[in-house]
């Protein structure tokens, strides 16, 4: 089955005053249809960046300097403005972080929520109101067709983050890019966004690429997990795969600073020492060599490529991370 | 804990913090009040660390600034060390916050950008007047290096350092003055994972070389269960459970606490597969105007017309090893 989205070897600088940031540094992936893909890492890893880059929404001083990004086979990189804004919305739906700041103030819900449905779907005032008081309801908010004339002020966050998933639905897209959609609510509101999101994702059937670093999240949810560390993936693979046996020391250090609520015991949390290295000077080796337990002398000056393991469907950009050096370490 | 009493370093009695709402631009008037805390009742023991757990909006960082009167309380006492800091007079506070600190959240706002680092560690110990000047910079230098920085960043400015070493520099900061006493408001929560565990050590190192007591409020479950040896959860100002870390997270008594617990998520697909989730209604009524009665009933599964009627009293119903305190009519 050819993959609904397949990105190769995506680049995506940012040219600032102080240098150039590389914050998206040849990566390549794939979603197939109907597939939930997790994008996992610590801020400025490039997760958000690279889903941007997708959807070519990436604004000046960055720009995407490489790379193809294939979706249904077109190359959305060599797409006039015209045609992505066709596709945007309609195909691929993002939703973002903070759901403040995402919806205009001074519109109601019902007017923004009706413009693109207008837009892309051709529909009339009246029937786009229609819809858009179906797509509240879907998303559980109460009373639907007296809060369609509310500003998104009136709403909570949790009520405002649903308005954004109901709004990246209103168009069936075939894929939604959720970038930390849940990271600003509590816990409970939480659990319903991602309850709400299991269920629609189950009658539309579309493919979801779901950023977050919340390694909780990602288990409950995806399909399979991709890390990301200083614009490389660094590991990837299936969801359970991924969390019985982890390879990447990046993820492995992820996974023990981690307090677990259903942990047994009281163990001191194993931290990863140190920062993240500076994107404007890369290193030239592996960028996890400063921090990495595991590090050999070929690590300081070959920077490892995401290559496949003996374990199907598990790949791992790392010298050291063969599996039985990595069973021996653990 | 249970063989010898322990000793309360604080007791907080039925605190209340009010912020009123008001009318008018030139003649303010009241017109009601947002109850941020309500009433609520715990102790403190020396060198424990109560965990205070909420979502956002449930008063947990307006208890812990009443209690330090960062935020003057509108009833209720906060006796520290035996004497009552709504009692004592404005130079006697004084004296008494030498050994309360505070860790802040937000390590970028809570750090004076005009400051080198050094004077802002050194600040606390030149409001007291704690050693010579001369001394100064040596202890300064000594404090970076207990919370795992390198002394000579002395000169430095807060903008210079990542979020991680920003929140070094608060806890040196606040252990400047050799406190017994600190409370940590979220102390962790802007952070990323790995530096979260980072900080988490640092705090836990620290409490075992020097006795600390803490009182770390977070709305991250799994990070209190870590961290703490009791447990308070709080909803819109109010306790609903407080008992010691095992009942609480094996023997949640409150619905509020059960749900909560099930909504966090845990980094393993298979578990998680397993789960049920308790999914509440709705969203947090407003601390303006909350609920008759019991103030979780409109998103309890549990909720009855006497909750509705009565508010459930605060109980132990531990037995006499372990106390188990609860607000739920239905327990």
């Amino acid at each position: 089955m050819a993959a609904l989205l397949d990105v190769q070897n995506l680049e995506t600088k940012f040219f600032t005053q102080d240098g150039v940031v590389n914050a998206v540094n040849g990566v390549s992936f794939h979603v197939d249809e109907g597939e939930t893909l997790g994008l996992v890492g610590e801020s400025g890893c490039g997760k958000s960046v690279s889903m941007l880059s997708v959807m070519r929404l990436v604004s000046p001083p960055g720009r995407v300097t490489g790379g193809k990004v294939f979706f249904e086979g077109r190359d959305l990189l060599t797409l006039s403005e015209e045609e992505m804004r066709d596709l945007r919305g309609n195909q691929i739906a993002m939703v973002f972080q903070d759901p403040m700041t995402s919806l205009n103030p001074v519109l109601t819900i019902g007017q923004q929520m009706a413009e693109s449905l207008r837009l892309h779907m051709g529909m009339t005032q009246a029937q786009a109101y229609k819809r858009a008081i179906e797509l509240l309801e879907m998303v559980n908010i109460p009373e639907a067709a007296n809060r369609i004339k509310d500003y998104p002020f009136q709403f909570s966050g949790g009520m405002r983050q649903r308005v954004m998933i109901a709004m990246g639905l209103s168009c069936n897209p075939k894929l939604l890019i959720a970038d930390e959609p849940t990271t600003a609510l509590d816990v409970t509101i939480q659990a319903q966004i991602i309850d709400i999101v299991k269920s629609l994702r189950r009658e539309l059937g579309m493919a979801i690429v779901w950023i977050t670093h919340d390694l909780g999240v990602v288990a409950g949810l995806v399909d399979r997990v991709q890390v990301m560390y200083a614009g490389f993936i660094v590991e990837r693979a299936e969801v359970h795969e991924f969390f019985n046996n982890p390879l990447h020391p990046y993820s492995l250090g992820l996974i023990g600073s981690l307090p677990r609520l259903d942990a047994r015991t009281r163990e001191k949390l194993v931290p990863i020492e140190g920062l993240p290295p500076d994107l404007i000077e890369l290193p030239k080796g592996c960028p996890f060599f400063a921090r990495c337990r595991y590090r050999v002398a070929k690590c300081q000056n070959e920077n490892p490529p995401l290559k496949p393991t003996r374990r199907p469907g598990h790949e791992v950009a790392c010298w050291v991370a063969s599996e039985k050096q990595m069973e021996a370490a653990q | 804990m249970s063989s010898a009493e322990p000793s309360t370093i604080l007791q907080v009695q039925d605190l209340k913090v009010y912020f009123p709402i008001t009318r008018g631009a030139l003649f303010q008037h009241h017109v009601g009040d947002i109850k941020a805390v309500d009433g609520i009742s715990f102790d403190v023991y020396r060198g424990e660390t109560l965990g205070l757990v909420g979502e956002s909006g449930c008063g947990k960082s307006t208890t812990g600034r009443g209690v330090l009167q960062l935020y003057k309380p509108t009833g209720g006492d906060v006796i520290f060390k035996g004497q009552s800091l709504i009692k004592s007079r404005p130079n006697e506070i004084r004296k008494l916050r030498q050994s309360m600190q505070m860790i802040f959240q937000d390590p970028y706002s809570s750090l004076n950008p005009r400051m080198t680092v050094g004077s802002i560690i050194g600040e606390p110990l030149e409001v007291f007047n704690l050693l010579p000047k001369a001394q100064r910079r040596e202890r300064i230098q000594e404090l970076l290096k207990r919370v795992g920085l390198n002394p000579y960043f002395i000169n430095r400015y807060p903008h210079e350092f990542s979020g991680g070493q920003r929140q070094r520099i608060g806890v040196a900061r606040a252990l400047a003055v050799e406190p017994e006493f600190i409370i940590c408001d979220e102390p962790i929560s802007a952070l990323d994972v790995s530096i979260q565990a980072q900080i988490i050590n640092l705090l836990e190192e620290l409490q075992a070389e020097m006795g600390l007591t803490y009182l770390f409020i977070a709305h991250d479950l799994s990070v209190v269960r870590h961290i703490s040896d009791r447990v308070a959860v709080m909803y819109l100002g109010k306790l609903c459970e407080l008992t010691d870390r095992a009942a609480l997270y094996d023997n949640p008594m409150h619905p509020y606490t059960k749900a909560l617990l099930s909504a966090v998520p845990i980094p393993d697909p298979d578990t998680e597969e397993q789960r049920q989730r308790i999914l509440l209604e709705g969203d947090i009524p407003s601390p303006a105007n909350p609920p008759s009665g019991c103030r979780f009933r409109t998103r309890c599964y549990m909720a009855t017309d006497r909750c509705t009627e009565e508010e459930p009293e605060w109980r132990n119903v531990g037995d006499g090893s372990r106390a188990h305190w609860v607000a739920c009519h239905h327990v």
